[in-house]
């Protein structure tokens, strides 16, 4: 359906790029986008090839290097039980990134098919899925996470689910919203009138329509998701202690910041450009995936 | 108007409820039994004897929802085991303190987040335009418990000009409370000007295309005035409902914000309540938070409707 949705398009403008011909090659000729898809790779390559590229144990601590200032030994510098700030930085990737896409998958997986039913189906489904979605996004973001993570108790594991749970009613209503868009389409009616099911009609033919909306809400999602789990950490809630994560680092680094300031700027730093780099890359989907921005 | 009052609280009823249940499952989510999870590390037999028919642990669960949510109607969030105090006088108690805070904030994000978006549609693809939405990437993006160590690294270590933390009451110094408020004021009130900047930007270029602009522009009137006076009043309108949204943000921003800062605010009281494992206070916030972010939406659209004679004739 999307190809012919697609044809119509360039049947309409003959000569100009279709909403859906290039989004990856339109993408990239955004360069704040193209920058940050940049640095999104190099945050996900060094998360990759931690145990390769890290110069020390992000956990080996050291009585002789406590509170050390940045040198060519340390290139970021010692924390306050001489562990190497580089390397915790290095493996602190891994929990932000994985933090990121696992809160998002698990706000998709729920987030989507619910709003789907509530879109499709209407009616009494509809209207009980809607209050309780209203009533979600009635707890701010990241308070709810607080307490999912209280009452769940604190790991990163329970963090991701607490800040999955979370942001899913956004999916939800996004989902809805667009279900109830594409629905009074007319390749739906058509798709009806031949006598498909009505979780074919939704599978097969509502929900690949979806995809555009929803891969830049979660492109943005991540980047939320990021600063959800820092917070989280920070707050003690997210990653445990030894273990590295960027949030961890600055609850520690801020007790420390009169006389070793470098513990909170990398970590810092380090979360601003990765969230930066998510909100680019998603505000450049939206353009490129947008017919309106074609 | 008062047909829309009456619409407008009836769809807010069944969303507080279902709030209330959400919050009231949340307990359900401790492991093994809520009352020895509740009685905290000490375990003693009497309190969780206590707790086991306070919370009328015996009965089925929807009974115990509405034992519960009848003692929210009638004002007792419950008690907090660590600071043996009702919830809701230990919320009241530290309101005042986000209040001011989040005031501050908004008051800085207004100043911000306005003007920037009015310059940034008005200069349109300029270098203004470029550097507004830079900025409101930057708000959006940082994080602002980072933000607020930042501050403190440049403001009070480094320059020595503000306090690092603490909280001083506005009747005892009101300078000193300015002081202490300032930096964590900025820090929460920056990435709501982000927000803030964007609405009035989107919301400002809609109007300029309008056709009333275009008649006030060919009836010869100043810029200034066809900005000021016809285009920002009416772009204004959205960016207040759209900035009431925003509460969420500055009430999340609140819990990290006065970490950083040691602030004895709402916020400093979810975060030690969670250490405390004082599940009640835990509960408490979050209901008393989720209910004053649908009452101040509820606000926000009658503003809404009183400030817009087009939905006040409908």
């Amino acid at each position: 359906m999307a190809s012919i949705a697609g044809a119509a398009a360039s049947a309409a403008h003959p000569g100009r790029a279709t909403p859906r011909a290039h989004p990856f090659r339109r993408l990239l000729r955004r360069r704040g986008a193209a920058v940050g898809l940049a640095a999104i790779v190099f945050f996900v390559g060094l998360a990759v090839l931690a145990p390769l590229v890290s110069p020390y144990d992000p956990l080996a601590t050291s009585w002789t290097a406590i509170r050390k200032a940045p040198s060519s030994a340390h290139w970021f510098g010692t924390d306050e039980i001489g562990r190497d700030v580089l390397a915790r930085v290095i493996w602190g990737a891994r929990a932000s990134l994985l933090a990121g896409v696992v809160s998002v998958v698990i706000s998709l997986s729920i987030g989507v098919p619910v709003g789907l039913l509530a879109g499709y189906a209407g009616g009494k489904i509809d209207m009980l899925i809607s209050r309780l979605t209203d009533a979600m996004l009635a707890c701010p973001f990241l308070i709810l996470a607080i307490a999912l993570a209280a009452f769940l108790g604190p790991s990163l594991t329970n963090a991701m689910i607490a800040i999955g749970v979370s942001a899913t009613p956004v999916f939800v209503r996004l989902t809805r919203g667009q279900t109830l868009a594409i629905k009074a389409e007319e390749f739906i009616l058509a798709a009806r009138a031949i006598g498909n099911p009505p979780w074919r009609v939704a599978v097969r033919h509502v929900l690949p329509n979806l995809v555009p909306a929803l891969i830049v809400q979660a492109t943005l999602a991540i980047a939320a998701a990021v600063i959800a789990e820092a917070s989280l950490s920070f707050l003690g809630l997210g990653q445990q202690p030894p273990a590295p994560s960027w949030g961890s680092m600055l609850n520690t680094a801020k007790n420390y910041i009169d006389n070793a300031p470098w513990m909170a700027v990398w970590p810092g730093l380090s979360i601003f450009v990765l969230v930066l780099s998510f909100n680019l890359v998603g505000d450049g989907l939206r353009d490129a995936l947008d017919p309106r921005h074609v | 108007m008062t047909a829309f009052l009456i619409r407008r609280i009836a769809t807010i009823v069944p969303t507080l409820i279902f709030v209330s249940m959400l919050i009231f499952g949340l307990q359900q989510l401790l492991p093994g039994d809520p009352a020895v999870v509740l009685a905290g590390e000490d375990r003693d037999p009497n309190v969780v004897a206590y707790l086991h028919q306070k919370l009328h642990l015996d009965e089925p669960l929807p009974v115990r929802y509405l034992y519960w949510i009848n003692g929210v109607l009638h004002g007792d969030l419950g008690e907090s085991l660590r600071m043996q105090k009702p919830v809701l006088a230990l919320i009241l108690e530290k309101l005042p303190v986000t209040l001011e805070l989040a005031c501050l904030a908004i008051l800085i994000a207004l100043v911000i987040g306005v003007p920037a978006g009015i310059v940034s549609a008005v200069r349109r693809n300029s270098a203004w335009d470029y550097a507004a939405n830079g900025i409101a990437l930057w708000g959006l993006s940082t994080p602002n418990f980072w933000l607020g160590i930042m501050m403190i690294l440049l403001f009070s270590v480094t320059l020595g000009w503000l306090p690092a933390s603490g909280f001083v009451s506005p009747f005892e110094d009101w300078k000193g409370n300015l002081a202490t408020l300032i930096m964590p004021a900025f820090v929460l009130g920056n990435a709501i000007a982000a927000v803030l900047m964007r609405h009035t930007r989107s919301a400002m270029l809609q109007v300029l295309s309008s056709d009333y602009v275009r008649t006030a522009r060919a009836k010869g009137l100043p810029e200034r005035s066809v900005i000021l006076k016809h285009a920002l009043r009416n772009a204004l309108i959205p960016v207040i409902t759209l900035g009431a949204l925003e509460l969420g943000t500055l009430l999340s921003g609140a819990v990290l914000t006065e970490q950083v800062f040691t602030i004895p605010g709402f916020g400093k009281l979810i975060v030690d309540a969670v250490f405390n494992r004082d599940y009640a206070v835990v509960q408490g916030v979050v209901l008393f938070t989720a209910t004053a972010y649908i009452v101040l939406n509820l606000l926000a659209d009658i503003a809404y409707v009183i400030v817009n004679p087009q939905i006040r004739v409908q």
